[in-house]
């Protein structure tokens, strides 16, 4: 009896842990869906904005965090968890709004929205600007290690080609800053479909492999302040993290031209909480909370309002706030369509497993496997063998 | 009937979280993954991956006999030890389990980096430092740390029931220690070598994390790429696709070493 209680007791966990966990989740919750290492989290004296909402507020906030636009996508697509506000960058926003993946924001439960300077409303990527609000704007440029690597050669994308400082190099690890670079090198615009350049860009990026380390993303921080790596493409306002670290880094804007981009906050389709979705928006766009934000995470801000609160040494950074000049070799990114996106992929899939020494794999696995027949056969004629011996000295006793 | 019932609960577990995932497998790996439509595309893309299933299969393969080579003395050892020994020493073989998998091989990257600790400790006694992360053999490495355990607990549970009384026969019969070990000890843990080996290969081949981590840009294997293909590139079909070939493979590798195993046991039963 016991027993059967046991099984009963175990097919009921069973389906209990079946059950969706949001139909519990309390109404005063939130959950934050966010890049890694981008909000002020009270280390180091900053402001520990999340705590703060929570306190003003008493809308508890459940928060998460990606690595790249592409995995955020892919776990919104594949679904299981929803999210209440969402920070991704412009050309995703593109993608998450034409693919009706947002939830327009009701702007009058946004009034500090009013905060955002104009030149950074209506973008291309949401030209209503319906669906997104800006958290913060920023650069891709060249990190590297004044201690090795020569303020000369890190002028050029091709850097992070340079023979001399292999296995010290580091590369994105998402196709679409990655192809960036390469078409940067190529004199291509970051938003081609055309096949035939794409291929070019992927060649490119394919000889690039041996002088590389690796392929990582938030690891960047981790290898460049500590000496691992010596030079790196990452996001300026990460720089800024970085140097604190270790004062030999440097950034360059590189000569062949860079990516600019808008991270916004928008709110995917299923948040279970919209109204504390949007004052979770309210709050982070209130001008002293941007500027606790921006000074810690480096990125530069789209609130003019915000400067007023915030380091001088961060606004007057020439890596957070380039000059025109400088911002004149840049182009943000604009949605890619299916086919381009499918072929980006598939090519950046292509460029990081080739290279595979083939035939020494190859020849290995025929020697196995032919190894392995002439065992078996060796084996079942020794077994057929000893087996006739046997019955002939049976059949000799006999 | 009782045991039927009481059976009942894993017989329902296996069909949610098994044979309908299996399913679910098999239904994204033949269909295209814009369309929706049936496809053979994505399998016969495979032919693509090929050295980097080789690679992985090759890979842990040298893991497994690494590890069997290592795990058989360790095994050995603590099935001669005293009870309460052999409890300790099992909980210590463990111990590292209790870990996550994770946390385990980055720790190893902070060991085995050119300003990790041991080149560090290279450098400051004045050598130059050594190349010992990002290759094969670190690939290597990490799988063998992290999946001997497997190895060591079915060959000493094998090797602890062998039958004392035999050791003792053969060598009352003028077996020399070596000639027990060859002609009984070692045939009768047979077993425990197949299961030890099929534990160590099975996860070790479509492990993703290590090679992450402690390989090169070169050294990807098909857990990475199958992972990329659900965590990022968002095209779930030809990770399917992958994973289906992926259990094929292991499922010709596993039978294959099986056979060995069979024609160990008849050679042993011949020779009795």
């Amino acid at each position: 009896m016991k027993k059967r209680i046991l099984s009963v007791l175990l097919l009921t966990v069973l389906l209990v842990s079946q059950l969706p966990t949001t139909s519990f989740a309390a109404q005063n919750e939130i959950t934050v869906y966010n890049w890694g290492q981008y909000i002020s989290d009270g280390t180091d004296d900053s402001m520990d904005v999340i705590k703060e909402f929570e306190a003003e507020t008493g809308i508890k906030v459940n928060y998460l965090t990606f690595d790249s636009n592409e995995s955020m996508y892919t776990k919104l697509k594949t679904g299981g968890t929803s999210y209440d506000v969402i920070i991704p960058s412009d050309y995703m926003i593109a993608k998450l709004i034409s693919e009706d993946m947002l939830e327009p924001i009701d702007f009058a439960n946004t009034p500090n929205y009013q905060y955002i300077d104009e030149a950074f409303r209506d973008q291309a990527y949401d030209p209503e600007n319906k669906y997104s609000v800006p958290y913060t704007w920023g650069t891709v440029g060249l990190i590297y290690n004044t201690q090795y690597v020569s303020d000369e050669d890190a002028k050029s994308w091709s850097c992070l080609w340079n023979s001399k400082y292999a296995g010290k190099l580091l590369m994105f690890d998402n196709p679409r800053d990655a192809f960036a670079i390469a078409e940067s090198m190529l004199g291509y615009s970051y938003n081609t479909e055309d096949a035939q350049e794409l291929k070019n860009a992927a060649d490119l990026l394919a000889t690039q492999k041996p002088v590389l380390q690796a392929y990582v993303m938030d690891q960047i921080f981790d290898k460049l302040e500590r000496g691992e790596a010596w030079a790196a493409p990452y996001y300026a306002g990460d720089y800024l993290t970085m140097v604190e670290e270790n004062p030999d880094l440097a950034f360059s804007f590189p000569e062949e031209g860079f990516n600019i981009f808008i991270d916004a906050m928008c709110i995917p389709k299923g948040c279970q909480n919209k109204e504390g979705a949007e004052a979770f928006i309210n709050f982070l766009c209130r001008p002293d909370v941007s500027a606790a934000n921006l000074d810690y995470i480096g990125y530069s801000t789209p609130e003019t309002a915000a400067k007023e609160y915030m380091d001088e040494e961060v606004i007057e950074s020439p890596v957070s706030y380039p000059d025109d000049e400088t911002l004149a070799r840049s182009e943000s990114f604009a949605e890619l369509g299916v086919e381009a996106t499918q072929t980006m992929n598939d090519l950046w899939l292509s460029v990081k497993t080739e290279g595979a020494n083939t035939t020494l794999y190859l020849a290995l696995t025929i020697a196995a496997v032919a190894a392995v027949i002439a065992f078996f056969l060796i084996s079942a004629a020794v077994t057929r063998r000893r087996k006739a011996r046997r019955c002939r000295k049976w059949r000799e006793t006999q | 009937m009782k045991s039927k019932l009481l059976s009942a609960p894993y017989i329902v577990w296996m069909i949610l979280f098994t044979l309908i995932p299996l399913c679910i497998v098999f239904y994204y790996a033949l269909t295209d993954s814009i369309t929706g439509e049936f496809t053979f595309a994505n399998l016969t893309s495979m032919g693509t991956y090929l050295p980097i299933f080789l690679r992985s299969i090759w890979l842990s393969l040298f893991a497994s006999l690494i590890c069997l080579v290592i795990g058989y003395p360790v095994a050995y050892f603590i099935a001669q030890c005293k009870p309460l020994t052999q409890r300790f020493l099992e909980m210590l073989i463990m111990l590292p389990m209790c870990m996550s998998f994770l946390l385990r091989t980055l720790a190893w990257v902070a060991m085995l980096e050119n300003t990790g600790i041991i080149n560090n400790f290279i450098r400051s006694i004045g050598l130059s430092p050594l190349p010992l992360i990002r290759s094969n053999g670190a690939v290597i490495l990490g799988m063998v740390y992290n999946y001997l355990p497997y190895m060591i607990l079915p060959l000493y549970t094998v090797i602890m029931k062998i039958d004392k009384r035999l050791v003792e026969a053969a060598l009352d019969l003028g077996c020399t220690p070596k000639q027990v070990f060859t002609k009984v000890i070692l045939p009768l843990s047979g077993p425990g070598i197949l299961s030890g080996l099929t534990m160590v290969f099975v996860p070790a081949v479509s492990t993703f994390y290590i090679s992450q981590k402690l390989g090169s840009t070169g050294t990807t294997l098909i857990g990475d790429v199958i992972e990329s293909q659900f965590k990022t590139a968002y095209n779930p079909n030809l990770g399917a696709a992958m994973s289906l070939v992926l259990m094929i493979l292991i499922f010709i590798c596993v039978s294959i070493m099986n056979r060995f195993g069979e024609t160990d046991e008849e050679e042993v039963m011949a020779k009795v």
